[in-house]
């Protein structure tokens, strides 16, 4: 059995020089991975970091773990491939918007509904960063980017509803700057059996800067942004003086002030529908939500396909070689 | 009511095909009296023909199902080209095949199917079987097959359409007793196979007798042709599609190397067989994995295969593409992988039922930069075993990507294939790498003799590094862009590639070392090319063959052994592309002879190539 050093940050850490531009979002995360990982108590060599392409993406460089940077969009694949041949493993996937939405987003729909046990961090910078600052996925209409001098027209695809319709397990927001809430969100993640998704907003200080800052700085968090957490109302607010109720099928926001505060809802995590009206708020009519905003319970795929194997063994007996070769109608040549 | 008359003739061998409607039971018909045959001891190739449409109306020419089986008492290098007999159990079937039967043939017709409704379906507008252009040319017999089984079940309660099921048995039984076979196996079969629907069973055996009886009473039969057993090298047989030995032989190299099998696909005619076959061997330990789209399934092998297992992926042309960025990454971070290609007619969709073998160039050049992988071609059904087994081997031990290429007309044909002997199979040591070793791990430190990295995978405590796509910094693995180091790694690769060769046994020719005329092939024209030369060299002429299995690297001593032979004949089923390959690293005197129709040679066409080459 494995002696129980205790691991730190540290370990974690490669010698590779990190190459992110400064003062990219993409640090923070990686230092609250990093300074997260030791609490799960697991070695090191069972922690397998597999990402896409984009800026993102190179973090596997940078975790002294094992790590495989393979080809854009198809990270979910490939994880799907590792985990087939040992259930055992702790995958992290991480992608960036483009990488898990656009090239990939095939691959992104199936590895959640099939529920591929393993935790997906997605970078969300709403832009292309690694190709110097295309509109992505995830970019608002309208965005002026390199590619679109005149504005985007298309109509972003926002993550955690798509998650939400590809039957995912585990939805979760955080963000870069919020190492707490992050912290947090992973914990759960990496507790939940199947694909946890996680949706991290970060900035591209390059190339979009100040994408999430009217609702993301500190000084603006508590108003802008929902913190929901299960059995909880769901309240926010500076003074937390507000809640979020409904009025017919829609979401409204009450004072929890004016006798409505019995009105609010309190929020279950294992309801599709509350996390689907959550998923409907658009900022600035409505804070933003963060937190783990669904989860569900769900057999895993990989678990899936190893109990059919080993049953197959159980009722068929352990396949012989000799059995196989001389199976079917056979004759003999003498 | 016993025909007194019936003669015996023996033949050397015989070429038949059933040719019917989807729905008729064609393929059955054609396995079962392949399997009689085999069990008589012949030798045989076969070769289904299936219909282009899945549910084509019923009595059109896109809804024929043809299953052609040649056997013998010499060797039998492919299913045939002319036909001797051919079943034509409705006029579509008639007309779709009746091209390929040989003058004199006999041609057997199942006349209460040559309706008027049924001739208009196959836009016939006269029924052929009573014009002089028919009767004259072939041994034609019109049989009632479909009143004949009626009668030979009356004693039997079922709806008339269960009893029409069974006419398919009925002209089976026919074609049995014209070729002196008995009828024990498909009686038996039948008895298995209907087991839990007893009427049924005892129907498709009266059919099978009624066939038999009727044959023997009937004037028209008057001649037994005998085809008698072959001499085959001693040992067990089965009969075996080119699809499910290959699947055997992946699974058996998964087993031999101790590293589990995982096969991921994306349906795809004609390597779907594949996937289906291998999906039934769970209990072997072996996955399978019908993945999202072929990019998906090319990327889950190569993650099987950092993971410790055996990663394969197999598709058709348009799906090889797909994969070709993968194919890449797996070459870059230097794992094992197999990637089969059962090719199809293209480009595009092309004619995906028929065969063809121009994925070659595909395979060798179709990613980006230079990026050479082993590729391997299978020959025949009986080969695929053996082959995909290597492949596999070399993907394992030689930390490489494989190309298998296998093709329609192997995948779907069959023929008898001797099962090896467990211990004969080579053995397959990957080489992992050691996690006590007192030195830092170094992911790209390098095997001195096939220049493999180790196999390091996830859960093994102190090697913990990162692979990607990324140019790599030679030993260490970092991320390098310095631009020796990428010179290097890029000469590195290729030499770990051309080293596969080193492990080649000697490339044998069949026929003299020496002479006026090589004949070379690759892959699934070798029955052709190896039967046309036999016959060149019976009629005495200086040919001989050689068959190519390694198709990348080429072996080490093929330009001695083309060198031997003033003229070079490579006959493909595409435009040219091994001669491309071959005058480019050659200086030959080479002839191609090539046929694109989505049909494989006719040993006939190759050997007028011969001809047309040497007196
Ligand atoms: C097949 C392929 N197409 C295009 C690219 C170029 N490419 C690299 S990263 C990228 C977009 C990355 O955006 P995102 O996933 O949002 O990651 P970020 O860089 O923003 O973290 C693109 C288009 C590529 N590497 N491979
Ligand atoms: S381009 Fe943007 S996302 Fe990429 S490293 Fe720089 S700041 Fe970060
Ligand atoms: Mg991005």
């Amino acid at each position: 059995m494995s002696e129980l050093v205790k691991l730190t940050k540290k370990d974690f850490e490669s010698d590779q020089e990190v190459r992110w531009c400064p003062g990219c979002g993409d640090y923070s995360i990686l230092a609250t991975v990093q300074r997260f990982l030791p609490s799960l108590d697991i070695p090191k060599e069972n922690h397998v970091v597999i990402s896409g392409i984009g800026c993102s993406s190179r973090f596997p460089y940078y975790m002294n773990t094992y790590g495989f940077h393979t080809i854009h969009g198809r990270a979910p694949a490939l994880a799907t491939g590792v985990k087939l041949v040992n259930p055992d493993l702790h995958v992290w996937l991480i992608t960036g918007d483009g990488d898990a939405l656009s090239i990939g987003g095939n691959h992104f729909i199936h590895l959640l509904r099939r529920n591929v046990d393993l935790t997906v961090l997605l970078f969300n910078n709403r832009i292309y960063g690694l190709t110097k600052g295309q509109y992505s996925p995830t970019s608002e209409v309208g965005k002026k980017t390199k590619s679109t001098p005149y504005g985007s027209v298309d109509e972003p695809v926002d993550p955690v509803s798509l998650a939400l319709g590809a039957k995912a397990t585990f939805i979760a927001r955080a963000s870069a700057v919020d190492a707490k809430g992050l912290t947090a969100v992973l914990e759960q993640a990496a507790a939940h059996k199947g694909t946890s998704f996680v949706e991290i907003f970060q900035n591209c200080n390059v190339f979009n800067d100040g994408a999430f800052k009217d609702f993301d700085e500190r000084a603006v968090r508590n108003e802008r942004q929902l913190h929901v957490e299960h059995g909880k109302p769901l309240i926010f607010g500076a003074e937390l003086d507000k809640g979020i109720a409904l009025d017919g099928f829609n979401p409204k926001i009450v004072s929890t002030k004016n006798g409505s505060a019995d009105q609010i809802l309190t929020y279950d995590k294992n309801s599709k529908i509350l996390a689907q009206i959550l998923a409907s708020l658009s900022f600035p009519e409505f804070p933003v939500p963060m937190g783990v905003l669904y989860q569900e319970e769900r057999s895993a795929y990989d678990t899936a396909v190893t109990e059919q194997v080993a049953q197959a063994k159980q009722r068929q007996g352990e396949g012989k070689l000799s059995d196989l070769l001389n199976s079917g109608d056979t004759w003999t040549v003498n | 009511m016993e025909n007194t008359q019936t003669e015996r003739k023996e033949l050397v061998s015989a070429a038949i095909r059933f040719a019917g409607d989807s729905g008729d039971g064609m393929q059955v018909t054609g396995a079962r009296f392949t399997h009689e045959s085999a069990r008589l001891g012949n030798d045989l190739a076969t070769r289904p023909d299936f219909p282009a449409e899945i549910r084509a109306p019923a009595g059109t020419i896109g809804g024929v199902s043809a299953f052609q089986i040649h056997f013998g008492s010499t060797e039998v290098f492919t299913a045939g080209d002319d036909l001797d007999a051919l079943i034509a159990m409705n006029p579509a079937a008639l007309k779709a095949n009746v091209k390929d039967l040989k003058q004199n043939g006999i041609l057997i017709c199942n006349t209460d199917s040559f309706t008027e409704k049924n001739l208009i379906k196959a836009h016939l507008e006269e029924n052929p079987l009573d014009q002089d252009a028919i009767s004259t040319k072939y041994n034609l017999i019109s049989v009632p097959i479909t009143t004949l089984t009626h009668e030979a079940l009356s004693e039997l309660e079922l709806p008339k359409s269960a009893i029409e099921r069974c006419k398919n048995f009925f002209a089976l039984g026919i074609i049995c007793w014209m070729y002196g076979r008995g009828v024990k196996e498909t009686s038996e079969w039948v008895e298995r196979k209907f087991k839990s629907k007893p009427e049924i069973a005892k129907a498709n055996k009266l059919a099978l007798e009624g066939g038999m009886a009727f044959a023997e009473a009937s004037e028209a039969f008057s001649t037994v042709f005998e085809v008698p057993k072959a001499k085959l090298a001693q040992g067990t047989y089965k009969n075996i599609t080119g699809n499910q030995g290959l699947a055997h032989g992946l699974i058996a190299a998964s087993v031999k190397a101790g590293v589990p099998l995982v096969y991921a696909g994306y349906p795809i005619t004609p390597a779907s067989d594949i996937l289906h076959e291998i999906s039934r061997y769970k209990n072997f330990g072996v996955t399978t994995f019908q993945a999202e789209d072929e990019i998906a399934a090319c990327c889950a092998a190569i993650g099987a295969s950092y993971a410790g297992g055996l990663g394969v992926t197999g598709s058709s042309g348009p799906g090889i593409l797909l994969k070709q960025e993968a194919l890449a990454l797996a070459a870059v971070v230097e794992l094992p992988l197999v990637v089969v290609n059962v090719q199809r007619a293209g480009p595009s969709t092309g004619m995906p039922t028929k065969t063809e073998q121009a994925d070659l160039l595909q395979s060798l050049y179709g990613r980006n930069s230079d990026c050479p992988v082993v590729v391997l071609a299978i020959a025949s059904p009986d080969d695929s075993f053996d082959t995909s087994y290597l492949a596999a081997k070399i993907a394992l031990e030689h930390m490489v990507p494989v190309i298998l290429l296998s093709d329609g007309y192997v995948g779907n044909g069959s023929q008898p294939w001797l099962i090896p002997d467990e211990s004969s199979l080579s053995e397959i040591s990957p080489k992992f790498a050691q996690t006590d070793s007192a030195e830092a791990f170094q992911p790209y430190q390098r095997d001195e003799e096939t220049l493999a990295r180790a196999w390091s995978i996830p859960g093994m405590k102190g090697l913990e590094h990162r692979v990607g796509g990324l140019e790599k910094q030679d030993i260490t693995g970092n991320i390098s862009y310095d631009p020796d180091n990428h010179q290097r790694m890029t000469y590195l690769r290729a030499e770990k590639v051309k080293r596969v060769a080193n492990t080649y046994p000697k490339t044998e020719v069949s026929g003299a070392d020496s002479g006026e005329l090589l004949v070379v092939s690759w892959g699934g024209t070798h029955g052709a090319v190896a039967g046309a030369v036999a016959e060149e060299q019976k009629a005495g002429r200086s040919v001989s063959h050689l068959h190519l299995r390694y198709i990348n690297p080429l072996p080490n001593d093929l330009e001695q052994v083309l060198s031997r032979f003033k003229k070079i004949l490579v006959p493909e089923l595409n435009s040219g592309q091994l001669s491309l390959i071959l005058n480019a690293h050659f200086d030959l005197n080479l002839t191609a002879y090539n046929k694109v129709q989505g049909q494989p040679f006719k040993i006939s066409e190759i050997q007028q190539q011969i001809q047309n080459l040497i007196r």
